[in-house]
């Protein structure tokens, strides 16, 4: 079976091709069964790949030799391990649920073939991402990701705010993508190959600590903070709600904001062997889960409240492989892009049923027109709140008792931010789902439960966040943590560097409980605010105290215009007003000029007198002998 | 020995005669009179077929073909309106220059060689046709072509064009 | 023949190489002095001539038949040039009713 590997990305592209060309000519079911196939075969092939696989040795699969530079080899090569094998059960599974849910939700839209084809595409780069087995064929996969990205937050590229939108995504991105790339120029000085296969044994043998180590994972690491959202770039992902809701659950919930991860994970030796940079991530991770969490309390769009709730478990991904829990984080990738994509999906739903209304303070009541989407919202909020014995639950303990046994302060801040997740995520629940509906009569009217493509996904969804969270259960609740076990070889080499977690069972009841029962708390605060007051948050209110920093979300996008943009414009009117304009300029025009004027002068030598030239030419003559025989 | 500084004396001298004398029928006269010295250098240098086709060609059909076109225009009187004397002494100068660059210019040659004369015959008519007809075969047929469209230029050139007319 | 040829073995190339430049710079300054055409071109030939003349003795003396190859050539290549170069003196002679090579000034700008 793994012999069909080549097949997984090639599916959806073939669907790429089949949908782009087509867009135009075949009908619109046809275009929505042809890409959902294309995904589903690929999930169907990497699921069997699960089920066979056993080999304790990442499988390469080379398909052709690339580039061969020197010394420098770079195959077109796959690599199927652990590893790769969940991340293509996610993407290709995930991804076609969403295939599924799309054919319904964007049956009105005009751009049905293009939206398609620019799916598949990402699913093809997506794949290639996790599937390559060097960092070049990564690298191909995580540009790739970025252009599907940028063009499908662009998709209604006729409206200015979504166009400016991806353009503000591609070049956050691209800001990262520097990193990444001097990265891998820095591997390739280093190890003088890209193959995970060959960096790694060489790399497990150097110095924990050692400077190349540490850059390499710094620039790497800003790779993903651009990719992943993370501090400083992070900006982007919220803006990235303009594309179609599918979208948001698919790329920028489940699968291409955890690149990032999942690359810091592929080099987790890397990672492992540079303290330093382990620290910077842990931190920065932190930083962004809680800032994130706190500019979520307030936003007023459904869409916007999960994009700060994305950024902020992202946060928690990086502060997991922070502290050495590689594991622990992989994990919640798993569990978070079950339950976000639910939730996504969900929120898609809603604003289907409201006629492409996003704004919760026009919504409310929608318990008894959408049961299934509000049931199944209700598993993705309660798994992301981390409620046992839903799946977020284990993931996010696992990691906080990780950074527990790191460092306590971290470990505090952790939690505090996981307790504003369950805040702001019941907040969103109970202005959109509880109290009287606040839209209009149109709307009302219009209220429907979605379509079964649209609820089928959310149900499949639901189930899996409910049960995801069995894949890792800790020793102490008497599992045996089988994620942990069947990643085992891809990460035992870092596994024997780092210290193992080595917490009393009886620590582990006490952080559980105490998580537990902060997000009670939590939830118990959110429905008094909301539900027993009937509290809907008005624009001056948001606009005042502690609530205006968080609605206008710490005001980075303004910080980033002061201190990077207008600078920068700045020196752009500079160089053109000065230096282009008069220097430049004045430099090409004062040579015609000069030019110009010599001529004017030099050309009355030219008398027309044969006699005079001949003169000249004599006098050349000898000059030229002169120099050649009796000065030389 | 003496024959060749005298020839060689005889040759600057028509030369000079060329290019000072007013009349130019005198000039072509003794341009006729300087080929015929250089006609003597050929032989005295062993180079027998160019001293018989420099006698032919240029004494017999370049210098009548000057003197015709003199003859043809009338212009056998002192009728060329001379330069100032400030160009001629100008002039005179640069030519003066140009021979003291071409004669210092001699120093940087190695003298060794200066009479290494042979006595093979490379000059006579036989050895040079062979070589002519061998190793310059292309160039002679050529040089055929050359002297063609120098005939269809000059007559066209020369003929009086009946539109204008 | 025979005699004549060897009583000048004596004469160094260096002489030939005088002569040669003192005829040419004649030829130079008999442009730059005249204002006749034809005498102009007369000087050009006499030129071409010393360096006939060179080109012969540094064939002589070197033993190597292609300098005097060379002039044949230039020999032919001269008789062109008259040909053409007197059409052209007749030419202007018959619109300007002069040689005088100051009348030619329209070659400029």
């Amino acid at each position: 079976m793994i012999d069909l590997v080549w097949l997984i990305p090639l599916l959806p592209f073939i669907g790429f091709l089949i949908n782009g060309l087509g867009r135009n000519i075949l009908p619109k079911p046809l275009i929505g069964t042809i890409a959902s196939l294309a995904v589903i075969g690929s999930f169907a092939i990497s699921l069997s790949i699960f089920l066979t696989f056993d080999a304790a040795q990442p499988q390469v699969i080379h398909l052709f030799d690339w580039i061969n530079v020197g010394s420098l080899s770079i195959p077109f090569a796959f690599q199927i391990d652990q590893l790769s094998i969940m991340m293509l059960l996610i993407i290709t599974g995930i991804g076609s649920l969403i295939h599924i849910y799309s054919a319904g939700y964007m049956s009105h839209d005009a751009g049905f073939g293009k939206f398609f084809a620019y799916l598949n595409l990402f699913v093809f780069f997506m794949l290639l991402l996790v599937m390559g087995s060097n960092y070049v064929i990564m690298f191909i996969g995580w540009e790739g990701v970025g252009l599907c990205s940028y063009l499908l937050i662009g998709f209604w590229y006729s409206n200015g705010a979504y166009a400016d939108a991806a353009k503000k995504a591609f070049i956050m991105n691209r800001i990262g993508d520097l990193g990444f790339l001097l990265g891998v120029f820095l591997i390739i000085s280093t190890f003088g190959s890209v193959s995970f296969t060959e960096i790694f044994p060489k790399a497990a043998g150097m110095v924990s600590g050692d400077a190349t180590l540490i850059l390499i994972t710094i620039l790497l690491f800003i790779g993903a903070t651009g990719k992943s959202a993370q501090l400083p770039l992070f900006t982007w992902l919220p803006d990235a709600m303009a594309g179609p809701t599918p979208v948001s659950a698919l790329i920028h919930a489940a699968t291409m904001v955890t690149a990032g991860i999942y690359m810091i994970a592929r080099s987790n030796i890397l990672f492992a062997l540079s303290p330093v940079t382990l620290d910077i991530i842990a931190v920065v991770g932190l930083l962004t889960a809680v800032v994130a969490a706190f500019i979520a309390l307030t936003q007023t769009d459904i869409k916007k409240v999960l994009a700060y709730s994305t950024v902020s478990q992202l946060g928690y991904m990086f502060l997991g492989l922070g502290v050495g829990a590689f594991t622990g984080a992989f994990f919640h990738v798993l569990t978070h892009a079950f339950f976000k994509a639910l939730l996504f999906l969900g929120a898609g739903s809603v604003i289907h049923a409201m006629s492409n209304e996003q704004d919760m303070r026009n919504m409310g009541g929608l318990r008894k027109k959408l049961p299934v989407t509000f049931l199944t919202m209700l598993i993705g909020t309660i798994a992301i709140a981390g409620l046992p014995p839903f799946a977020g639950f284990f993931s996010k303990d696992e990691i906080l008792a990780h950074v527990y046994e790191h460092n306590k302060l971290l470990w505090i801040i952790g939690l505090f931010g996981a307790f504003l997740t369950a805040a702001y995520m019941f907040r969103m629940m109970f202005l959109t789902f509880w109290g009287n509906f606040r839209g209009t009569e149109d709307q009302k009217h219009h209220l429907h439960e979605s379509p079964v493509s649209m609820t089928f996904p959310l149900i499949v969804l639901a189930i899996l966040s409910m049960v995801g969270g069995f894949m890792g259960v800790p020793h102490a609740l008497g599992g045996h943590h089988w994620l942990n076990e069947y990643l085992g070889p891809v990460l035992a080499a870092s596994n024997n560097i780092l210290p193992a977690l080595s917490l009393e069972h009886a620590t582990e009841y006490m952080l559980m409980g105490l998580s537990v029962g902060g997000v009670i708390i939590s939830i118990i605060i959110a429905y008094v605010k909301y539900v027993s007051k009937g509290y809907v948050p008005k624009e001056e209110e948001l606009q005042s105290g502690i609530n205006k920093l968080s609605y206008n979300k710490l005001y980075l996008d303004e910080l980033y215009t002061a201190i990077i943009q207008k600078p920068l414009d700045i020196l752009s009117t500079f160089f053109f007003k000065v230096v282009d304009k008069s220097g430049i300029d004045g430099l090409v025009n004062g040579l015609g000029k000069v030019s110009i004027e010599a001529s004017k002068t030099l050309r009355l030598l030219q008398t027309g007198n044969v006699g005079f030239y001949i003169f000249a030419m004599v006098i050349g003559i000898v000059a030229v002998l002169v120099y050649s025989f009796i000065i030389i | 020995m003496s024959l060749f500084y005298v020839v060689a004396f005889l040759s600057i001298i028509f030369a000079l005669l060329v290019i000072f004398t007013k009349n130019p029928v005198h000039s072509v006269l003794y341009l006729i009179a300087t080929f015929f010295t250089f006609t003597i250098h050929y032989i005295i240098l062993n180079a027998q077929f160019l001293a018989v086709v420099n006698f032919i060609v240029y004494m017999g059909a370049i210098m009548v073909l000057f003197l015709f076109v003199l003859m043809l225009m009338n212009l056998n009187k002192d009728t060329e309106p001379m330069k100032s004397t400030l160009l001629k002494v100008v002039g005179a100068i640069a030519g003066g220059c140009l021979l003291v660059t071409l004669v210092g210019s001699m120093k940087t040659l190695s003298s060794a060689s200066t009479t290494a004369m042979d006595n093979t015959g490379i000059g006579l008519v036989e050895n040079l046709g062979k070589v002519l007809f061998s190793d310059f075969l292309l160039p002679f047929e050529l040089s055929s072509i050359l002297l063609l469209a120098a005939m269809v230029g000059a007559v066209l050139l020369a003929k009086r064009d009946n539109k204008t007319a | 023949m025979e005699n004549i040829t060897s009583t000048i073995q004596a004469v160094p190339l260096n002489h030939y190489i005088l002569l040669s430049a003192i005829i040419f710079t004649i030829g130079v300054i008999g442009v730059l002095v005249r204002r006749n055409a034809i005498i102009i071109f007369m000087s050009v030939e006499l030129m071409l001539n010393a360096v006939n003349l060179l080109l012969a003795a540094f064939s002589s003396y070197s033993g190597d038949a292609s300098g005097q190859v060379f002039v044949f050539f230039i020999m032919a290549l001269a008789a062109a040039e008259v040909a053409v170069g007197l059409a052209i003196i007749v030419m202007v002679y018959r619109n300007t009713s002069s040689i005088d090579i100051n009348i030619l000034n329209r070659l400029k700008w």
